[in-house]
């Protein structure tokens, strides 16, 4: 079971939840659009849902369990992984070839290339990114506010706020790119060249729309489209 | 010409069981003696090669319980030259209902041989030609099929049956990876040692039987000794005495040579064949030779200019200036005349000093009547893979200009002599595919070696052996054995002499020298003058090369000058015999032209009376020449007739 | 043409290698690579070093024996080709050449460029055949196999094990070359009983050569002188999830 392919499954599958995660996350973004009412009350409708059957935060909790479930088998397996891959590789002094021709390879894209320290480059976001709109509001540039949309205005407004946020969802773009494409190969989907095509489409629009969705909310505030 | 060699006693086969042709087989296995399940464990046998004869024998005697030990000088047992076959594999499955059967598969191998084989032999092969399809079919080869899902045949070689089974263009590489994974089978099964990278440098004989072999490890130098109860050489054709040929690098004669020297006979060394659709050589310092398919002569047609030296572009040479020369003196066949008689015309015409491109050693296949009948579709469509490797390889685009072709040796007929059985002279040692000298005669017909290897190695010596074995299991034996110690250091001896002469001139160099000479002078064409002057020519060489032979490096290492040197020393020896085995055929026949025999127009003359036997040849101890042994062969279910073209 | 070669050289397994250049003057441009090669170790031969040490047999692209990087490249610049049947054409006067050998975990250095490639026999012997001991075999005709699967089947079987998939991996990972053996036999009527058991047994022992996983980057189908189509690596996974998943298999 513990074979490379086993854990690319897990990889792929806890890929896939994060990504149906952010493009529900996504969704309650873009209802900025719609103002401040209507985001924070999203946001506490998420936090009420389901009561009393379920507690307050109930749904909440279901997420962030699944969330974090697959955050650590996502991150595990990277890191096995990874560790397995530089050691098939037999690099003498820290360099597998020692031209310095064709080092990119022959086709690999800048997306495959870039798939591990994007992800690390995401994990440092979401610990930023938590401790700024989430968790505790720590860190609260512009000034801090118990409401969701309030925070998003005020830091939206200031240039490197903004500036990270576009880097970060940029590598989750260039992250899911790729890594949609693996997924599906992984799970065994990818089986003829018509296929592949498709499935290289599909990961293509999926994460432009995630790209793009999330930063809309955040350029039109920067732009000051919305306030 | 006596000189040369002396006349032994004449042998003969006597496994073959008294009885008409078509019961021999059944007759022989229902003799031989079986060996218990269980006891086959104790039993032992060496497997010196992984081709298709090698490894479909080393994977069925796994299988069937022995325990095997399995050699070969590649990295994989996989890379055994068998994978570089194109063409197919013959069989009489009639499953055109074309007329075929395996009276006639018989009959085409025995006449294509120019009746110089022997038929039980040819028969048997026959007859189990139809199980191996069936058996490689269910370990997966891709054989082609059609739309209904089963298999396809074509015909090949000019028979006028379709017979021929085949995977694309590569049907070697199908069917030996086919044996390849029957054989890591066994492997995982614990019942075959693989041992690669070790080359068989000698035999170990013991009271007249073959008990063991000293290898040496390619990686580390070491002289190992292995021990069993018998000893099988599948280790492939000669074909590299000629430097240039189809063969692999790696192809060589050190182990059946080796055995030779010690008293196994070796029959029709000068028995070679020569394809006449090679893609000709560009330069010195060409490394090998590669083969298109036969089938390119159907539609491309075959010319030179007549004028010598012509340098202009093919495509402005007028019709009345070409010569056609295989339709203008065999109208009947044209392009289509058997191999031997095409490889013949075309280095005929060379030699007048008509041949085409680099050092005038080649002769124009051209398709642009092709074209114009059929369309460049059509075209496309049959040979556009053979098209496409051509222009990779010579950088001329066959579409546009005619093809350059050449001819080149292609198969061994000769080899190791053997019995029914496929024993050696020496007892328990067995021989097996290309290296024996067994069942294509004087010529061989295409696809038909395939099929030989895998007859041989799955159903063949799996049954003959266990004869031999039965009596097993022999003495347990060690490296301290005299015989074994001897052994080892005789191939220590010479590995130190050859790294110490250190002289001036390469081993390839060598190697290429003594390709000149075979080819010239014991090629296609041969007459006493030439192959006298040959076996001179060989001596000196031989002598210098022992003299002023460059090896470096050392034993204890990977060291690739030193494998080849030791393959070259043996090539001389070879070559040597060869000339002379060429030098007492004063006969023509299959793809042997002597000029001293020839009919009035010219043709091959086969000479029956005098020459209707399998010279067998006993190594002379150094100085004294070797020993012809005659096997007599006897035609009784196949009438002979003089081959005719025109 | 003169060129520049600069060659990998390591005496042995445990010696420490390094780049080494060398001249090579009056170079055809019909030469192979490997010729090229050859031309050099003359040289050196004469000169009394010692040659370049490098594997080869068939020399026409389909035993599986040869195979170096060159400028970064496995088997090449030249796509679909070995290195054997890669032409001196492909490059030009003047140029400085990097050859090295396949390098990977899992395939030991030997020698300079030769390196030890039986990771891939054991692949094999893991579960890369179909058991149909000999003389068992029904009549060839007995299982149609419908053309596509045939054809498909026959696409993978063209594989020739050379490595050149592991070497151009940024992972080292073999895949392509199990994938192409699990999908071979996998597409074949008489594959069918050995298919779980194949694809699990094949890639634990893929796993402990020590080769890495395929994280989908296709370098190997681009290296691969044989095309092999990066989907068979998906139906390798496929192969093995489904044997995962699935009852009767007991690993
Ligand atoms: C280009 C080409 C195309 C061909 N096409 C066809 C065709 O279409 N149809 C057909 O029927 N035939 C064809 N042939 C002929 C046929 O391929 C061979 O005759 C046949 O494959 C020989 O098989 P084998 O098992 O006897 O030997 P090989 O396959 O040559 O195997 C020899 C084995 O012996 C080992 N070996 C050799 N020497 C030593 C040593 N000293 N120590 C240890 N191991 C050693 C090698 O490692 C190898 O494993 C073709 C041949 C060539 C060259
Ligand atoms: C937490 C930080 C992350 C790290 C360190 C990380 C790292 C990686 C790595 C190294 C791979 C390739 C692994 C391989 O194929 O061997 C990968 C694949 C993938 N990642 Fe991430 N990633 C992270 C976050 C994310 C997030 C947030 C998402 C989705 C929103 C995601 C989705 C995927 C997907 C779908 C794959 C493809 C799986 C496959 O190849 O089968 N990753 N990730
Ligand atoms: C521009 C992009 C983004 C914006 C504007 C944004 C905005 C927000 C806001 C406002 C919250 C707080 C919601 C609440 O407390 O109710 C939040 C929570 C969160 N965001 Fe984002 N987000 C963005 C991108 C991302 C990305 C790319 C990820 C993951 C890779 C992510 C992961 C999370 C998580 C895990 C939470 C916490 C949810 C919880 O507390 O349950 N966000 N985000
Ligand atoms: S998959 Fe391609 S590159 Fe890999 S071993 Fe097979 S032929 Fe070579
Ligand atoms: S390059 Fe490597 S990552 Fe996969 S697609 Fe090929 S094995
Ligand atoms: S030497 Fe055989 S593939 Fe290159």
């Amino acid at each position: 079971m513990r074979s490379t392919v086993a854990l690319k499954a897990a990889m792929a599958i806890s890929g896939l939840i994060m990504v149906l995660y952010l493009i529900l996350h996504m969704y309650g973004n873009l209802r900025a659009f719609w103002g401040k009412s209507a985001f924070d009350d999203y946001a506490s409708h998420l936090r009420t849902f389901g009561e009393p059957t379920l507690p307050y935060r109930g749904l909440l909790y279901i997420v962030e369990v699944v969330l974090a479930v697959a955050v650590l088998v996502h991150i595990y397996s990277a890191i096995v992984l990874t560790r397995r891959d530089h050691a098939a590789l037999g690099k003498v002094d820290g360099k597998r070839y020692q031209t310095t021709q064709n080092k990119r390879g022959v086709q690999r894209s800048y997306a495959s290339f870039t798939l591990r320290w994007g992800g690390v480059v995401i994990v440092l976001f979401v610990i930023y990114h938590l401790l700024h709109l989430s968790a505790d509001n720590v860190i609260h540039p512009g000034g801090a506010s118990d409401s969701p949309y309030v925070r998003l205005v005020n830091g939206f407004q200031i240039w490197w706020v903004m500036l990270s946020y576009l880097i970060a969802m940029i590598a989750i773009g260039f992250h899911l790119r790729h890594g949609l494409w693996s997924a599906f190969a992984t799970l065994g989907i990818n089986n003829s060249v018509k296929r592949r095509r498709r499935l290289n489409q599909a990961a293509i629009v999926v994460s432009l729309v995630i790209t793009i969705g999330f930063l809309l909310p955040p350029l039109s505030i920067f732009f000051g489209w919305i306030s | 010409m006596t000189e040369y060699y002396t006349e032994g006693t004449p042998i003969q086969d006597e496994k073959a069981p008294a009885t008409t042709i078509e019961k021999q087989w059944d007759e022989r296995r229902f003799h031989t003696n079986l060996i218990n399940p269980s006891n086959r464990r104790k039993l032992s046998v060496i497997i010196v090669g992984t081709g298709l004869a090698g490894g479909s024998a080393a994977a069925t005697l796994g299988e069937a319980g022995y325990h095997v030990k399995s050699f070969c000088y590649q990295d994989s047992p996989r890379r055994a030259h068998s994978i570089a076959a194109q063409g197919g594999i013959n069989a009489a499955k009639n499953y055109r209902n074309d007329g075929d059967s395996v009276e006639r598969l018989f009959y085409d191998t025995v006449k294509g041989g120019d009746y110089r084989s022997r038929e039980s032999n040819t028969y048997r092969l026959a007859q189990i030609s139809v199980e191996i399809i069936d058996q490689c079919v269910a370990q997966g080869v891709p054989f082609a099929r059609e739309y209904g899902g089963l298999l396809d045949n074509r015909s090949f070689g000019g028979v006028q049956v379709s017979r021929t089974f085949y995977a694309r263009g590569q049907t070697g590489q199908q069917l030996l990876i086919g044996a390849y994974q029957a054989l890591e089978r066994q492997v995982a099964a614990g019942t075959v040692e693989m041992h690669t990278r070790h080359e068989m440098l000698d035999l170990i004989v013991i009271d007249g039987r073959a008990r063991g072999i000293v290898v040496r490890d390619m990686v580390t130098g070491e002289i190992e000794t292995h021990f069993a109860d018998a000893v099988v050489l599948a280790s492939g054709g000669y074909g590299n005495v000629f430097f240039l040929s189809t063969n692999a690098m790696g192809c060589n004669v050190t182990a059946s040579w080796r055995a030779h020297r010690k008293g196994a006979l070796f029959a029709n060394p000068c028995y070679t064949q020569i394809h006449p659709t090679c893609i000709p050589v560009s330069g010195d310092y060409q490394s090998k030779l590669t083969l298109m398919s036969e089938s390119l002569r159907n539609d491309g047609r075959i010319w030179v200019p007549k004028k010598a030296g012509d340098e202009r572009n093919p495509r402005d040479i007028p019709e009345a200036e070409r010569d056609y020369y295989l339709e203008r003196i065999y109208p009947a066949f044209g392009n289509l005349v058997p191999r031997d008689v095409a490889s013949r015309a075309a280095k005929k015409v060379c030699d007048d000093g008509f041949g085409v491109g680099p050092g005038g050693r080649g002769v124009f296949l051209d398709f642009t009547e092709a074209m114009e009948r059929l369309g460049r579709p059509a075209v496309e469509a049959k040979y556009g893979n053979l098209f496409d490797m051509y222009k990779q390889i010579t950088d001329e685009d066959p579409y546009e200009v005619p093809m350059r072709i050449y001819p080149a040796t292609h198969y061994t007929m000769g080899g190791l002599w053997v019995d029914y059985d496929l024993q050696s002279t020496i007892q328990g040692m067995y021989v097996i595919g290309e290296a024996n000298f067994s069942d294509h005669g004087a010529n061989r017909l295409g696809a038909s070696a395939l099929m030989q290897g895998l007859a041989d190695g799955y159903f063949v010596l799996p049954n003959t052996i266990s004869d031999y074995l039965a009596q097993g299991p022999f003495d347990k034996i060690d490296e301290n054995h005299p015989a074994a110690k001897a052994a080892a250091d005789g191939v220590r001896e010479r590995i130190d002499k050859l790294l110490s002469i250190n002289g001036t001139r390469t081993v390839d160099s060598f190697h290429k020298e003594l390709g000149h000479i075979i080819w010239e002078y014991c090629g296609m064409e041969r007459n006493q003058e030439g192959l006298t002057e040959a076996i001179e020519k060989i001596r000196k060489l031989k002598a210098e090369f022992w003299t002023d032979v460059k090896v470096t490096g050392e034993n204890e290492e990977l060291n690739q000058t030193l494998e080849r040197a030791g393959r070259v020393a043996d090539f001389f020896e070879l070559g040597e015999l060869m000339c002379i085995d060429a030098l007492h055929r004063t006969e023509s026949c299959g793809c042997h032209f002597r000029s001293e025999s020839k009919t009035e127009d010219g043709e091959a003359l086969r000479k029956d009376d005098d020459f209707s036997y399998v010279a067998a040849w006993e190594y002379g101890a150094d100085g004294s020449g070797p020993v012809l042994h005659k096997e007599l062969l006897k035609f009784e279910n196949i009438e002979m007739k003089q081959r005719s073209y025109k | 043409m003169n060129i520049t070669v600069r060659v990998w050289r390591q005496e042995n397994h445990d010696a420490k290698g390094k780049m080494v250049s060398y001249p090579v003057n009056d170079v055809s441009p019909d030469m192979s690579f490997l010729e090229m090669l050859d031309v050099l170790n003359e040289q050196l031969t004469v000169e009394g070093h010692d040659p370049v040490a490098f594997d080869s047999d068939c020399r026409e692209g389909i035993c599986g024996m040869c195979g170096v990087v060159v400028n970064g490249i496995a088997h090449g610049p030249k796509r679909l080709v070995t290195t054997c049947q890669l032409h001196m054409r492909s490059f030009n006067d003047g140029d400085v050449i990097d050859i090295e050998p396949w390098r990977s975990g899992a395939f030991p250095i030997v020698k300079d460029l030769v390196v030890d490639r039986s990771a891939f026999d054991r692949i094999i012997q893991a579960g890369g055949y179909i058991s149909a001991p000999t003389g068992s075999a029904p009549d060839a005709h007995a299982t149609p196999v419908p053309k596509v699967d045939a054809d498909k089947a026959f696409d993978a079987a063209t594989c020739i094990g050379c490595g050149a998939c592991v070497a151009a991996c940024p992972n080292g990972s073999a895949m392509l070359f199990t994938a192409a053996k699990v999908t071979h036999l996998g597409l074949l009527p008489q594959g069918q009983p050995e298919r779980d058991e194949r694809a699990i047994n094949m890639i634990n022992q893929h796993d402990a050569e020590g080769f890495g996983g395929c994280t989908q980057i296709g370098e190997c189908t681009a290296a691969c002188p044989k095309g092999i189509p990066l989907d068979m690596i998906s139906r390798l996974n496929s192969d093995v999830l489904h044997a995962l998943t699935h009852e009767h298999s007991n690993k």
